[in-house]
């Protein structure tokens, strides 16, 4: 009843057998009525096409896996609304990151900028019998950081990003790495400023808040590293 | 015979699965100093642990007057009597270590007004012996499973974890004695095939519900550990019990929390009846998941569903306070909005029990060793989470003891490698010869089928039958003949044909891979419902009714008692609870009622 045929371009590429990639036309049949997220249709492509391949695995938003370009903006398959989308449908690998097949990308430097700005509680006081104390205000500072899936929508979007993957800790390293500084329990609020005032490492981010557009979580990486850079200024004076 | 080698690495230990219990085991190995590699499917933040919502239960106290014995009773109770009593005392005993300790390393709790761990009340437990709802699972708002996840992540990062990340393991390495000497895996991005040669394994590779078409479970809960261990001659216990959790979202099977009853929420059906103060006049929303998923599917066979089909009921929270909800369960009014189009500000949630989460497993001990049908444990093999079975959960598991099981088995099982490999109990034995051969053949025939079934319509077929015939409530006529259908898909499995033939990234591969997992575990799960004559805690059957002698349709007298499945020839075996705990006295079989 509530059936149509939808049109998608696909980024394809198995450097296997293909010589260079290149944008598959494909129609699917799609029932509105079972069929509500761009995820559901590519589980379709796939049961006709098994070489197709993506990353995926909750199929709810929480787990970060099918990040991908979906009509030139960053977004997860299984939250994307199939109705709210122009046609043909084009589906690309997140941009700035090296391809290793169709839409999955190789993600060990955006993982290598997390990693980087100590992604774990610091601190070396002597550990209590029960839980560290911190006011219901204090824990409402976390907030909009600790949520992050680490999906690579964000930094993926940041043409500064693009250009200094090696550099720029982008913003889904920077929201975690406030993430640490905002949490009463951390003691390295100083060297966690420190490691970051840099040209690179912080300074890179231009405020174009390419981040928020497209944070599936609705997070807001620029006003995290807003607040990291107002702390520094805070404590230069 | 050809002589098949592969590449071999070495390490003191190998932990398979990166979700909460594999990260907990690695945090211990690595801060001990050994060298272990951990393997997962996923990039660690993406494992299933990561969906779980509600809390992690710990007779903490913070709200409420608490104590683990309360705690111990609700679980052997929970359990309908099938737990291990052991098992049972020594993770309730220990919640409240693992969970400060998770606070200590960053876990981002809800905090009460003094500061201390925000705890909430859930389905089952209870204060003093099951007098009335207690405030025992600590929450981090409704993302409990996704903020300990990442906790337990950055704490390995901190000690410099060795991961393979996106690397699946496919076989145990076995030898004649029957010492467990590492895994064969495949590395997804190449392709290429590596024998992990360990002292220890540890198998933290989490559920398999992904046997059911409808299942709260992500697309890679396909029981890999499971499979593996079938194929290596490791039985399967209690493989018959399947949790359906009351409320996954109609039609989408995405998880909403028992937290929202928690907070206050109530099941309604067509007449807007608060119908579970008819089933549970005590506990009412909040007995136990098998309880409240059987009143649902009862109020919808009798014409009491909701919906143009009446085929689901609604979880209501219109009366709760918006800004409750902001702050309680925000990612509930995500998904509601995202899943079922709805506000749940606004407008009742549309929910159905769907699958889950499997009670059964790799037998283990509660040290987190392996253990043969006898109790001896199984050299050099160790498991923890959803994959194991020590059991502590028996024919039903309680909200919120699964996050508590990973914590404390995880820790249990790391713990047991470090003693076992630092006293010399265990050392690297030599690999034996053709130890590849049989991964090997398994591979080369998926290669190189052809004429053979289609990977995801055989899937489908499996997920359907389960669905059909081993649900909610179970039929004997109906399981005797989903024995001899899963039988038959067995055959498909074993002639899976795949086009993808490339080596990079090859999720077809993956995917077959997979299936010859979850066969094992659809096998195991009929074949004991099957057998299985009584109604006990999950598994209720319709030739087991309620009647004086067998209250609930449970029969003490023949049933008390583990299922051992054994995949040579479906085989049955059975090994008695364990009814003595470790420092308390044994709580005694008792008609559950809530």
């Amino acid at each position: 009843m509530a059936t149509s045929t939808m049109q998608f371009k696909i980024y394809r590429y198995d450097p296997d057998k293909d010589n260079a990639p290149y944008m598959q036309d494909i129609s699917v049949e799609v029932d509105f009525a079972l069929d509500r997220k761009l995820l559901d249709i590519l589980t379709r492509l796939k049961a006709k096409d098994d070489t197709l391949s993506y990353r995926r695995s909750c199929r709810e938003g929480i787990c970060g896996s099918d990040a991908m370009n979906i009509n030139g903006k960053n977004g997860l398959a299984c939250l994307t609304d199939i109705k709210d989308l122009k046609q043909p449908v084009v589906l690309r690998p997140l941009p700035g990151l090296p391809v290793i097949r169709d839409l999955i990308v190789d993600m060990t430097q955006f993982f290598k900028q997390y990693h980087s700005i100590k992604p774990y509680l610091i601190n070396e006081g002597p550990r209590p019998d029960r839980e560290r104390l911190q006011s219901p205000d204090e824990r409402e500072e976390l907030n909009g950081l600790y949520e992050c899936i680490l999906c690579a929508c964000c930094s993926t979007s940041c043409p500064s990003f693009w250009w200094n993957p090696d550099k720029f800790v982008g913003p889904a390293g920077l929201l975690n790495a406030y993430r640490f500084i905002a949490d009463t329990r951390d003691q390295a609020t100083n060297e966690r400023l420190d490691d970051l005032e840099d040209p690179y490492r912080l300074f890179r981010c231009h405020s174009i808040m390419n981040c928020v557009d497209v944070c599936p979580k609705n997070l807001n990486p620029t006003r995290a590293i807003g607040k990291i850079k107002e702390m520094m200024v805070r404590r230069a004076i | 015979m050809s002589k098949l080698t592969i590449p071999v690495r070495k390490f003191d230990a190998v932990i398979v699965g990166a979700g909460g219990s594999g990260l907990r085991a690695a945090i211990q190995l690595s801060e001990a100093g050994l060298k272990t590699a951990v393997l997962s499917k996923v990039f660690p933040t993406r494992s299933h642990t990561v969906a779980a919502q509600g809390g992690v239960s710990a007779s903490l106290g913070n709200s409420e007057e608490d104590h683990w014995h309360w705690h111990m009773y609700d679980t052997v109770k929970g359990s309908d009597w099938l737990g291990d009593q052991d098992a049972i005392e020594y993770m309730c005993r220990k919640a409240p270590e693992v969970v400060v300790e998770l606070e200590h390393f960053g876990m981002p709790f809800d905090r009460t007004d003094e500061g201390k761990i925000y705890q909430r009340p859930f389905g089952g437990h209870m204060s003093n012996f099951g007098e009335k709802p207690v405030r025992r699972a600590c929450a981090a708002a409704d993302r409990t499973g996704h903020a300990m996840l990442h906790a337990l992540y950055q704490r390995n990062v901190r000690a410099n974890t060795q991961f393979f990340v996106e690397w699946m393991a496919l076989d145990l390495i076995r030898d004649d004695s029957g010492q467990v000497l590492g895994v064969i895996a495949l590395e997804m991005e190449t392709g290429e095939v590596v024998a992990f040669h360990a002292k220890a394994t540890i198998f933290a590779t989490g559920g398999a519900g992904r046997i059911f078409y409808s299942s709260t479970n992500a697309f890679i809960n396909t029981g890999d550990g499971l499979g593996m261990a079938a194929r290596a001659g490791i039985p399967l216990e209690d493989m018959e019990f399947w949790q359906f959790h009351p409320t996954g979202v109609a039609g989408a099977g995405v998880l909403i929390t028992e937290g929202v009853r928690g907070e206050g929420g109530i099941l309604r059906n067509s007449a807007n009846e608060r119908f579970m103060e008819r089933y549970a006049p005590n506990a009412k929303d909040l007995a136990s998941r098998d309880v409240v998923s059987r009143a649902m599917v009862t109020e919808i066979n009798e014409g009491r569903g909701c919906g143009p089909n009446k085929d689901f009921v609604l979880l209501d929270i219109t009366h709760l306070d918006p800004a409750t909800i902001m702050k309680r369960l925000p990612g509930i009014r995500e998904i509601s909005i995202q899943f079922a189009g709805i506000d749940p500000i606004k407008a009742p949630i549309p929910v159905v029990p769907t699958c889950h989460y499997q009670m059964g497993g790799v037998p283990t001990n509660y040290k987190g060793q392996v253990v043969a049908p006898d109790g001896t444990p199984v050299r050099g093999f160790y498991a923890a989470g959803e994959v194991a079975c020590a059991s502590v959960h028996g024919a039903n598991r309680l909200g919120t003891n699964s996050l508590l099981d990973l914590l404390v088995f995880g820790k249990a099982s790391g713990d047991s490698v470090i003693e076992d490999v630092q006293s010399g109990a265990i050392g690297l034995k030599e690999l034996p010869e053709n130890f590849a051969d049989f991964t090997m053949a398994r591979l080369k025939r998926l290669n190189t089928q052809t004429g053979g079934a289609d990977v995801n319509e055989t899937r489908l077929e499996l997920q359907r039958t389960m669905q059909k015939h081993c649900g909610v409530f179970r039929f004997k006529d109906m399981l005797v003949d989903g024995v001899a259908k899963i039988v038959e898909i067995e055959k498909a499995v074993a002639r899976t044909e795949i086009k993808d033939k490339s080596q990079v990234w090859n999720t077809a591969r993956v995917e077959a891979l997979e299936l010859d997992n979850l066969i094992e575990v659809a096998k195991a799960t009929m074949v004991s419902a099957e057998a299985r004559k009584e109604s006990r805690g999950a598994h209720v059957r319709d030739d087991a009714p309620d009647t004086a002698a067998n209250p609930n349709g449970r029969d003490d007298v023949n049933w008390h008692k583990h299922t051992l499945w054994q995949r040579e020839g479906n085989g049955l075996s059975y090994k008695p609870v364990i009814m003595t705990p470790l420092s308390v006295e044994s709580i005694a079989l008792k008609t559950r009622s809530y």
